[in-house]
């Protein structure tokens, strides 16, 4: 952190690449599932048409004070992730705020976007938006639980609360990869990354056709352009984040794209698949089984990798 | 079109009783002008035109049609055309045929809660000139003394390849900058609102829907 105004600046550059890349990640998933469908799907730069047509709207209501800082917060969430995952391993620009915990601050962003959109869209006042959030707060609870013992089997086997030391100990071939030393693990945190991504059988959250599209009912014009912002940042800082814990992390940009996709196309592959499950059901799903999953990856690491 | 139409201060809204008044916005609402810069205007009305989010409100037996739009025979995702289940996200609005006296309350509530620009697309034969319901006691028959149309699709009932027909139409108004509609319903307010009220009888909503 010595030469903080430059490290802003490379985090910048970072913010536009990683954005940049959500937002086409989004039309490739579009474009995936059209083809699934038998169609031909919408072009592959719609989403920042779709984002720009938001942004030039040319009004806008607002509902109050909550209203207005909901997708302030849930972008806030989306570029705090980012911040202290470090993008490329080994790279200065690529390093962002980069330290030793912050693997602890990146999992509480990522809650915390989701809280300040639970008070935004809740001040909304429409009845789906709060049957959205009550939707999404209790999966979000449910799927932090594989997540965290996943992430608590790892920090035990690498002994480090720090991203760049995890990625580094996973260096020099794929055997030392997290996905084949401890395979428990990414299993538990993967299924969790099924719940967090929200496709099918887990969008219980926006849930189209049954509470239209839930929390963000209300928000329009440059409200939800600012959100779908938030959705390409965080998705790409989610993919970050476990390519670098689970996958070995990314050395170049080429790596870095070829690895997220791969990762984001598991929750397509999936939620192609399958339909939606209904609320008790997602809930429920996480608790059982995946959950498991996790305490047996603890097991696994104390009894078998650590002595 | 004179200013000191639509200046004229907060709406009455007389149809509303004393404790719900509080609740509703009587603010009235202001037409917009276009980006001072004409390239940016431009821009932004070819990025409106290719990204056309539809209501998901089938008000009539049209709207029958708007489904086999986006299956995969005729894809209208391909020409940025989008299903929005929420008026606050859409900019257009499809009155799939006739529309009846109760409907019209609901468009209404509908089309003003949606933010501008936005655009009102006819359906059928219907909202033209009644079409078969043209002697219903129920039924609207000319539909743009109630709501500003852009675009009227005729037929009875019209394929969905008349309806993309009539989107492609729709996209090249809006690229030239002549779908207004939202502008001429702000501009004729009360004209509208007058038109509206004759029909809606039991009128308990506020004069304008934020």
């Amino acid at each position: 952190m010595q030469n903080w105004p430059s490290q802003i600046g490379y985090f910048m550059l970072n913010l536009t690449i990683v954005g940049l890349y959500g937002m086409l990640l989004s039309g490739i998933v579009a474009r995936t599932l059209a083809k699934v469908q038998g169609r031909i799907g919408i072009p592959l730069y719609q989403p920042f048409l779709d984002l720009a047509k938001n942004l030039g709207k040319r009004t806008a209501v607002s509902h109050g004070v909550m209203f207005y800082l909901g997708p302030v917060f849930r972008l806030a969430g989306g570029i705090g992730t980012l911040a202290f995952v470090p993008v490329l391993y080994g790279s200065e620009i690529f390093g962002n705020f980069s330290m030793a915990g912050d693997l602890l601050l990146a999992m509480y962003f990522m809650f915390f976007g989701q809280l300040g959109m639970a008070l935004g869209a809740g001040e909304s006042g429409h009845p789906f938006s709060a049957i959205g959030i009550a939707r999404g707060l209790g999966q979000m609870t449910a799927y932090e639980v594989p997540f965290a013992l996943a992430i608590i089997a790892i920090v035990v086997q690498y002994d480090t609360l720090s991203i760049t030391e995890i990625v580094a100990a996973q260096q020099g071939g794929i055997g030392n990869w997290t996905v084949f030393t401890n395979p428990l693990a990414v299993i538990a945190a993967m299924i969790a990354f099924l719940g967090m991504t929200a496709y099918p059988p887990f969008d219980v959250v926006m849930a189209p056709n049954e509470i239209p599209i839930g929390p963000p009912t209300e928000y329009h014009s440059s409200y939800l352009a600012m959100m779908t912002m938030n959705q390409a940042v965080f998705a790409g800082a989610k993919l970050i984040l476990f390519m670098a814990l689970f996958f070995g992390g990314a050395t170049n940009l080429v790596e870095l794209v070829i690895k997220t996709w791969a990762i984001y196309m598991v929750a397509v592959v999936v939620g192609a698949a399958f339909p939606r499950f209904r609320v008790d059901q997602s809930i429920r799903f996480f608790l059982r089984y995946p959950t498991l999953i996790g305490i047996a990856a603890i097991a696994y690491t104390q009894a078998v990798l650590l002595p | 079109m004179d200013m000191q139409k639509y200046a004229l201060g907060p709406l009455p809204n007389d149809g509303l009783s004393a404790e719900d008044r509080d609740l509703f916005s009587d603010a009235r609402p202001v037409p917009y002008e276009p980006y001072p810069v004409a390239v940016v205007e431009k821009f932004v009305n070819w990025v409106r035109a290719n990204s056309l989010w539809l209501l998901a409100f089938g008000t009539g037996c049209g709207a029958i049609e708007l489904n086999p739009l986006m299956t995969a025979r005729f894809d209208a995702y391909r020409m940025g055309v989008q299903m929005r289940p929420t008026p606050r996200q859409s900019s257009v609005f499809i009155i799939g045929g006739y529309a009846s006296v109760k409907t019209l309350k609901r468009i209404i509530r509908s089309y003003e809660q949606m933010q501008g620009p936005k655009f009102v697309v006819c359906l059928g034969i219907c909202p033209i000139n009644g079409g078969m319901y043209w002697d219903s006691y129920n039924t609207l028959n000319k539909f743009d003394e109630y709501l500003p149309v852009d675009l009227y699709i005729t037929g009875c009932m019209p394929r969905p390849e008349v309806l993309m027909a009539g989107v492609l139409e729709l996209k090249k108004k809006i690229k030239e900058g002549r779908a207004d509609g939202a502008n001429r319903y702000i501009e004729n307010f009360e004209w509208y609102k007058a038109n509206q009220k004759r029909v809606i009888k039991d009128w308990n909503m506020p004069d304008y829907n934020w």
